[in-house]
């Protein structure tokens, strides 16, 4: 796996209030990695930093063999961003402004304007930008950010605004383009969106990186209880079934369903029960832990720490 | 390459904006005003119509084309840091120096071509008036739009400045006004305030040189008023043309330095902004 950006002991901070603290890792080609953490927690910082917009107080980011920080820049060629609040020259129509874009980049205009249709703005092309929406803004965003086929995709909360079923085209391209080896780091507050795509999660939190990894790692290293959903027959309510370990944390729910806090280690030996002949059992579902839940735990361990 | 980009969206946008429109008008309409108007004193059997127009019109340069510039450059960098869309800009592959200059290149041509198309439509009326006109004046006067637009450039360089060091555009605009205010009234008037108290006793020619270089309209007043005989006359500078020893050169070189000293230092402060 060939790094594309590589992050070295990064830390940035303005005047006292310390924005990112001591922050490594390296993004491969080809990964799909979601950025998420609260407002303030450092995300943008770091895509700025990534972007030379600005210098990290020290430790050292490498972004296509450039040294953002030292103003290096033929790297961006291949580097497509989309900000948060994204903005645009107001004057400009939407197709003048993925025109300027695509020279600054060296790409073919014609190509640049297919984009435009891709995520559905050929039809307000000609229109100044002063007149889009939200919404809008955001498509024309995400079309200037795919321009050339880029390496590294770096989005802040790029499907704020955007309809479902766009969004559902954006994760289609997306995963397009980290098939065929782009790198792709977004950062969302989503997370249930997130959760079926990104291959890995950085979760940060006040500017410290607290968790890094696939989702599997991250619930193994979290060791959060799998909810398994058992639909049993003839129930007294506030009864449990008898079968069941007292160990395993329970509860009822509407009707007939017991819900069962199954630790990592105890999963299949209560599924082994549950099935086993005899226990009167209509449905189970097996809930793992989401990515929503995993991003509170970590949270809550970073808080706990001094 | 990218400078020429970063220009002609410049350009794209003040056409759009109505910028291009509403300076040339206002050029055109004040030139053609005082081309007419200000005829009236020497007549219409005035032999030299031109050198009458050079001398008011620019007079009137000196508050206007600055008051322009500073108004069109004051907002280009602290401006598109407010509104965001420098954030992107500086995510393609271009050097932040490499805006300053495509953005100062688009400013400027907008600048000189409401400069060029305003005061020559003043010339071409003097000649479709049947207005005889010598090589000579003729010389001077493109010799004013040319350093008009040179004036131009100063001042959208010191907007620059500027814009790269203040915070917001607010500070900004305020800025800019009070530059303006201060080179082109106050420091004239503190000037001929200090020359009447010292009555020539104690500041030398060369102190007085020095002080008209330190301010770039001045040296834009002396570029016109003396630097051609015939205008000289007519301007009532004639004594002060043979007093100074400043040669057009020396005066050309003062407003191109003012434009790239501001205009480094712009760049060097943008250079360093982090946002």
């Amino acid at each position: 796996m060939n790094a594309t950006v590589r992050v070295s002991n990064v830390s940035k901070r303005y005047g006292r209030i310390a924005a990112v603290t001591d922050v490594s890792f390296e993004l491969g080609e080809g990964e799909m990695v979601a950025l998420i953490g609260h407002n303030g927690a450092g995300k943008t910082t770091l895509m700025k930093l990534m972007l030379g917009l600005i210098r990290p107080t020290g430790g050292s980011i490498v972004v296509l063999g450039d040294n953002p920080a030292a103003g290096e820049f033929s790297g961006r060629r291949y580097l497509g961003y989309l900000p948060e609040n994204v903005s645009f020259d107001a004057a400009l129509t939407g197709r003048e402004t993925q025109i300027f874009y695509a020279r600054l980049k060296r790409e073919p205009v014609a190509k640049a304007l297919e984009l435009l249709d891709a995520v559905g703005l050929g039809a307000a092309a000609a229109r100044r930008v002063a007149t889009y929406s939200k919404g809008m803004r955001q498509r024309l965003g995400l079309a200037q950010a795919l321009i050339g086929k880029p390496r590294v995709l770096l989005l802040d909360e790029p499907t704020t605004g955007l309809d479902p079923e766009l969004r559902q085209t954006f994760y289609k391209v997306i995963q397009q383009l980290a098939a065929e080896g782009t790198t792709v780091l977004l950062s969302s507050h989503a997370l249930t969106e997130l959760e079926e795509r990104a291959a890995r999660v950085i979760i940060m939190n006040h500017g410290i990186k607290v968790a890094d990894g696939s989702i599997e790692t991250l619930r193994n290293i979290a060791r959060l209880p799998t909810r398994i959903r058992l639909k049993v027959a003839g129930l007294a309510p506030g009864e449990v079934p008898a079968w069941l370990p007292a160990s395993a944390p329970c509860r009822r729910m509407n009707g007939h369903v017991v819900e069962i806090d199954a630790a990592p280690e105890q999963k299949i030996e209560l599924l082994r029960c549950a099935t086993a002949v005899g226990t009167k059992l209509e449905d189970l579902d097996v809930v793992p832990p989401s990515l929503d839940e995993l991003y509170a735990h970590f949270l809550r361990q970073a808080e706990k720490m001094p | 390459m990218n400078v020429v980009i970063v220009a002609g969206k410049e350009i794209h946008q003040a056409v759009r904006n109505r910028w291009v429109l509403a300076s040339t008008l206002l050029l055109a309409a004040l030139a053609l005003s005082l081309t007419f108007l200000g005829s009236a004193p020497t007549g219409t059997v005035g032999v030299r119509a031109l050198d009458v127009v050079i001398v008011s019109l620019s007079s009137l340069t000196i508050f206007l084309i600055p008051l322009i510039a500073l108004l069109i450059s004051h907002d280009a960098i602290v401006g598109d840091m407010e509104r965001g869309t420098m954030l992107l800009l500086l995510s393609y592959p271009v050097a932040r120096w490499q805006v300053l200059l495509g953005k100062f290149l688009g400013h400027l041509a907008v600048l000189a071509f409401a400069t060029c198309l305003g005061y020559g439509l003043a010339a071409a009326a003097l000649v479709a008036t049947g207005t005889r006109i010598d090589h000579d004046s003729l010389a001077a006067f493109a010799a004013m739009i040319g350093s008009s637009v040179l004036l131009g450039a100063v001042f959208v360089a010191i907007g620059y400045l500027v814009s790269a060091l203040v915070r917001d555009r607010g500070t900004a605009a305020g800025i800019s006004i009070g530059l303006w205010l201060l080179l082109v009234l106050i420091y004239d008037m503190a000037l001929l305030g200090l020359l009447a108290l010292d009555q020539g006793r104690n500041i030398s020619a060369t102190a007085l040189n020095a002080m008209l270089l330190f301010n770039p309209t001045d040296v834009y007043r002396l570029f016109n008023l003396t630097g051609f005989a015939n205008v000289s006359t007519f301007a009532g500078m004639a004594g002060l043309a043979q007093s100074t020893s400043l040669s057009i050169q020396v005066l050309l070189l003062a407003l191109t330095l003012w434009t790239i000293v501001p205009l480094g230092l712009a760049a060097l402060a943008f250079s360093r902004r982090e946002l």
